[in-house]
């Protein structure tokens, strides 16, 4: 048999390619792992023993911090949800729409905290707006950000994810006969509202599992939109552990290890109750449309809904606004609703200290997208060769974005360390895939498995081996959603701030780590130059994934709208 | 000019053979790169390091790269990761910005090269003497582990339009607060500021301020703090969001000033108020101010991991940050406005006359206006009392 | 000639398709094969183009014009496959389509596309986009590059089935007139009776396994 003997590297392919992704994250796990039971020689730990666990069991708050996390992230998971689910209906509705939301999903998470922050903050835009009318002269004292239950927390979360969960539910409605459920359904009498819950949200929730597992585990474990929005006594556990890897007392750094161990099981605990939550909802569910599906009252909830997700939008583009306008103020002080006399002055004192972080981040981006989408269509290829799947690999790949980044970075610095692997660059580089990669595997997947197969037989049939298979017919055809994952693998690039911060040393400023170190300053206005430069990056991106097929395939309606 | 006093300083050199070693230095130190890991969150710091650079590049052929951080404590446990994973030499941290409880920690798990401040050419403008403000950092002896670079003093800002009368001393926070509910607060203790805050009511309120100065005891906690507590409890309830939430840092504070939320920041540079002024951040009215009997004053100070990969330009960086001509620049406002940490006494004649020809400004107070600088308590009573503040207000 | 020896298609779980077949088609003539929905017609042409889904099992012989093929690559093989729809490539001009799958050695390929054009009423149209083709030009241009691809043998996966009832005949007519013009065996299968009679060919009926 010839036929093994040309399958085995595309077997052996993505064995490789999860490897080097999961390698590092082991890695640094077990490092973490050896530091939480009290192991750290260099600072004279030597365990094992309980003793971080239980400095961190006595850390002022540590209760509430633990159920602030859990409750921010999960209400933030499931109002993204809700809103997306609710846009979703809309958009099938009207035919269009949707548009409007890449800003919103190109935009790095820590700048649009910075921006919202100050839409909602009780000196900014919205305090503002209302000033004249209640007449306030100074702000009032009342917390309409960082409040102590996580609120604007959540409101910030939501306006970031909805959009991420949108865009994989539009992928998802794209697998099933959609508008023939939804006809068939009407002619039935049934509201639009009572379909969707009945009938489109049980076909698609297989396929919406994985990215609302990834909005929740992110959520409940992200630091730089806590820092901003979220409340400061006590913080998200994220925040609480972060300071504690920043505590003077080095003995601190065993109880945060501790606290990231905490923090996994935490996301993992509230992944298995989302699990739980869907065996229930799905026998519940499945004796209510045994029911006949009574949805009283759906159509004012969706209503609701969808003008949240209105304001959501909205509060994204204010804050957008806001970061660029700030970038051009020189003083903006309550309760004024523009800046005065706006200039490029910041813009132009601030030059010499962006070029390399822009020239970086470049570089990152560029890199780590470049290097992903090869492994990914390397991943896809083999899988379109041995015409296998493998569920578990499958699933692998997306473990980057399902464990709290605290819990292994600061253990992957160590272990590259004494992997004798110098700090910089390429390390840089290598850890941004890990967590490019997954994404550019979820927006190429579908449309790589979408395509017709008979083209690629006809193409054989012509002669065509596997290899001008690949590159003349595959690649030149996909080469729209190739360029949009190629985007969101920008923006996933350009948004990495820890990453870049443990693998380069701090020596490899990238856009993202000048915008956290200088959101820590009080200028707001530099912030709002890095910031909008930040935002600006992927949605050149963004735009350029839709110019280039739009302008190749100009003459091609095939391959148009797919 | 500036080669003429290069020339100087390297024939003085020269003649002791004890910095005859310092050109060994300086050979070695020749077309090294150091990175100098030091908080990013202030613009004018930021662009005085890239002087900095550009002065050592050009006069010692020395390169500055400046690895900016949002907390001092990410460079210490990059060392320690260095130290973890048993890299001993071509560490990635040659110099940082550190004082306090920090530099305790390093000097205690041996994480730091020295002692070498003491041998540098320009550590005989200060004053080394046992006790002397650049000798001690937090009560913790120096011993040449670090090098002192900026002074730090901790003041209050506060926009003199709003507040033309800030409270007179720690205890009139109170009847202030009371008179202004929701008009103040302090970054949350966890962060250094915050801690400060409390550090400056315990010197003005503890009954025995000397035993500050001893490792805490439980009989000298309980003695030295009850007073603060009674004043932080009255205090409390009429500080913004009352007293139930704390700005993250210094910087967020400065941003709640900047946006009228609250009417007093703080700062631990005296020229603080005159930059954010001139920077456009704050209204021109902004001034600092001081409680009466003194704030605590303490020296930044850089060090030199034990693992630097590039030592010898580390420490010629060092050397230059004491330089007469670079103190004088730091302190000009325009530039920094950070005081020289040199000991007038010891300076020559015209290096005198060009501090005393500074600029001013009107927000920039005088060292004078400034009172007594007081010294840190012992590093010990900063960590209790953040522990126990979060025991009492934390969560 | 293309022989088939005993040809068997097992699928996944071990369960034979159809009872074995054995066939040949000689060089000009289109023979078609016929069978109820399910029994497996496309596989077979899967088996004999080489394009059998993972897991499926193969036995029997497929030999082509003497040489035996049965474990050849798909791309080797050199036999050519006309399915329903998307028959042409949406990425390349209709001229490009053509010259696909031409031989390299040829030099003169703009006029043989050309000429392939001109012959299937489409002269002028090589730069055009695929998708402005109605319905019978992209019918009778994908024949055209499935022929100009030179194969030795020729393979027809229910070829007319999306066609207009108008257009059929015209196509069918069309096709058989180039194949046997080409000289080469062509295999069709298809489940109306129309095809196969305008195909003039002997009909081979595919039956489900019999349970033994």
């Amino acid at each position: 048999m010839t036929l093994p003997a040309r399958i085995l590297p595309a077997r052996i392919l993505p064995a490789l390619i999860l490897t080097a992704l999961l390698l590092p994250i082991g890695a640094g796990l077990w490092q973490t792992a050896l530091a939480a039971m009290g192991h750290l020689p260099a600072i004279g730990a030597r365990g094992p023993d309980l003793a971080p666990l239980r400095a961190l069991a006595a850390t002022p708050g540590i209760g509430r911090a633990v159920w602030l996390s859990l409750f921010t992230g999960a209400a933030a998971t499931a109002l993204s949800f809700a809103l997306a689910l609710a846009s979703a209906m809309a958009i099938t509705r009207r035919g269009h729409g949707g548009r409007l939301l890449a800003p919103l999903l190109a935009m790095p998470h820590a700048a649009l905290a910075i921006g919202l922050a100050f839409v909602m903050a009780p000196s900014g835009w919205i305090a503002r707006a209302i000033a004249p009318v209640v007449g306030w002269d100074r702000p009032p004292d009342i917390a309409s950000i960082g409040d102590p239950f996580g609120l604007s927390l959540i409101a910030g979360l939501t306006v970031k994810e909805f959009p991420f969960l949108l865009l994989m539910m539009m992928g998802a409605c794209a697998q099933i006969p959609l508008q023939r459920h939804l006809r068939a359904g009407r002619a039935l009498g049934a509201s639009e509202g009572r379909l969707w819950l009945a009938l489109i949200l049980p076909q698609i929730w297989p396929l919406m599992r994985l990215p609302v597992l990834v909005v929740l585990a992110y959520s409940m474990s992200v630091v730089d939109v806590a820092l901003i929005l979220g409340p400061s006594n006590p913080p998200t556990l994220a925040v609480l552990l972060t300071r504690d890897y920043a505590d003077p007392d080095l003995s601190r750094l065993l109880a945060g290890s501790a606290g990231s161990l905490v923090q996994l099981a935490l996301v993992g605990a509230a992944a298995g109750l989302l699990l739980l939550t869907q065996r229930v909802a799905a026998s519940l569910g499945g004796a209510w449309v045994m029911r006949g599906a009574p949805a009283p009252g759906a159509g004012p909830v969706m209503a609701g809904l969808r003008w949240t997700a209105t304001a959501a939008t909205l509060a994204g583009f204010a804050a957008m606004a806001a970061l660029a306008m700030w970038s051009v103020a020189w003083r903006w002080p309550f309760p004024d609703l523009l800046p005065q006399d706006p200039s490029f002055r910041i813009w132009a004192r601030s030059l010499d200290g962006w070029t390399t972080p822009l020239w970086n981040t470049l570089l990152l981006a560029g890199g780590s997208t470049a290097i992903a989408l090869i492994a990914a269509i390397a991943w896809l290829e083999c899988e379109t060769r041995t015409g296998r799947r493998a569920p578990w690999a499958e699933a692998a790949i997306f473990v980057p974005l399902l464990l709290p980044q605290i819990g292994f970075l600061y253990g992957v610095n160590t272990a590259a360390l004494q992997a004798g692997l110098a700090p910089g660059l390429w390390l840089i580089v290598w850890g941004h895939v890990i967590f490019v990669f997954p994404y550019v595997m979820i927006a190429l997947s579908d449309p790589w498995r979408a395509m017709d197969p008979q083209h690629l037989r006809v193409a054989s049939a012509l002669g065509a081996g596997p290899w001008r298979r690949l590159l003349a017919m595959r690649l030149p055809v996909m080469l729209r959603p190739i360029l949009t994952a190629a985007a969101i693998g920008i923006a996933v690039s350009v948004a990495q701030y820890l990453p870049t911060l443990f693998l380069g040393a701090g020596r490899i400023p990238s856009l993202t780590t000048e915008a956290v170190t200088l959101a820590a300053s009080s200028d707001r206005r530099v912030t709002g130059v890095v910031a909008t430069m930040q935002a600006a990056l992927p949605l050149l991106g963004f735009l350029i994934a839709f110019v280039i097929p739009a302008y190749l395939h100009r003459n091609r309606r095939g391959l148009r709208g797919a | 000019m500036q080669r003429r006093s290069f020339l100087a300083m390297a024939l003085a050199v020269l003649a002791t053979p004890a910095l005859a070693d310092w050109t060994e230095t300086l050979q070695a130190a020749r077309g090294q790169t150091v990175y100098w890991n030091a908080w990013g969150g202030d613009q004018r710091t930021n662009d005085f390091i890239r002087w900095v650079g550009q002065q050592t590049e050009e006069r010692f052929g020395v390169s500055v790269v400046h690895v900016k951080l949002t907390d001092t404590a990410e460079a210490v446990t990059r060392v320690l990761s260095e130290k973890s994973a048993g890299r001993t030499d071509g560490g990635s941290v040659d110099l940082i910005w550190i004082n306090g409880p920090n530099f305790a920690a390093m000097k205690d798990q041996d994480l730091l090269h020295g002692p070498f401040a003491n041998d540098l050419p320009n550590a005989r403008f200060l004053d080394l003497s046992e006790g002397a403000p650049a000798a001690l950092d937090f009560t913790t002896p120096v011993e040449g582990m670090e090098s002192a670079w900026r002074l730090s003093r901790f003041v209050f800002i506060h926009d003199s339009e709003r507040v033309p009368e800030p409270p007179a001393d720690m205890a009139g926070f109170v009847d202030w607060a009371a008179a202004h509910p929701g008009r103040m607060t302090h970054p949350d203790p966890s962060n250094f500021m915050g801690a400060t805050f409390l550090k400056q009511a315990l010197l003005e309120l503890a009954p025995d301020r000397q035993a500050l100065q001893a490792p805490v005891t439980d009989a000298a906690y309980a003695a030295q703090t009850a007073a603060l507590w009674d004043w932080y409890d009255a205090l409390r309830p009429n500080m913004w969001r009352g007293g139930d939430a704390f700005p993250e840092n210094e910087s967020v504070l400065q941003q709640l000033l900047a946006d009228g939320e609250v009417d007093i920041a703080m700062s631990f540079d005296p020229a603080a108020a005159a930059a954010q002024v001139e920077q456009g951040l704050l209204p021109e009215t902004a001034r600092v101010f001081v409680p009466e009997g003194g704030t605590i004053g303490n020296v930044s100070f850089v060090a030199i991991p034990f693992n630097a990969a590039n030592r010898e330009g580390a420490e010629v960086v060092a050397d230059f940050l004491l330089a007469p001509e670079t103190q004088v620049h730091m302190q000009n406002i325009e530039v920094l406005g950070s005081f020289s940490v040199l000991d007038p006494e010891r300076l020559d004649a015209e290096a005198r006359a060009r501090f005393e020809a500074l600029p001013t400004a009107p927000a920039l107070p005088d060292l004078q206006d400034l009172g007594p600088t007081l010294p840190e308590p012992d590093a010990s009573w900063m960590t209790r009392l953040t522990e126990d503040w979060a025991e009492r207000h934390g969560g | 000639m293309l022989e088939l020896n005993d040809l068997a298609v097992t699928l996944p779980d071990g369960t034979h398709l159809f009872d074995p077949l054995s066939l040949r088609v000689p060089k000009g003539c289109v023979t078609t094969v016929m069978g109820p929905s399910g029994v497996g017609k496309s596989t077979l042409l899967d088996a004999i183009g080489g394009q059998l889904a993972p897991g499926f099992g193969m036995a029997g012989r497929i030999v082509l014009d003497g040489r035996d093929v049965t474990r050849e690559r798909p791309e080797k093989r050199n036999i050519g496959i006309i399915f329903q729809k998307s028959a042409l490539f949406p990425h390349l001009s209709v001229g490009q389509n053509l010259g696909f799958g031409m031989p390299r050695r040829h030099r003169d390929r703009r006029s043989r596309i050309e000429a392939a054009l001109t012959d299937a009423g489409l002269a002028g149209m090589a730069d055009r986009d695929p998708a402005t083709l109605s319905g019978g030009q992209t019918a009778r241009a994908a024949l055209m590059r499935g022929l100009l691809a030179e194969p030795a043998a020729i393979l027809l996966d229910e070829p007319f089935s999306a066609l207009d009832a108008t257009l059929r005949d015209e196509i069918r007519g069309f096709t058989f007139a180039h194949l046997r013009n080409a000289g080469i065996p062509a295999l069709m299968v298809t489940h109306d009776d129309q095809d196969a009679r305008a195909a003039g060919g002997p009909v081979v009926a595919l039956n489900a396994k019999g349970r033994p």
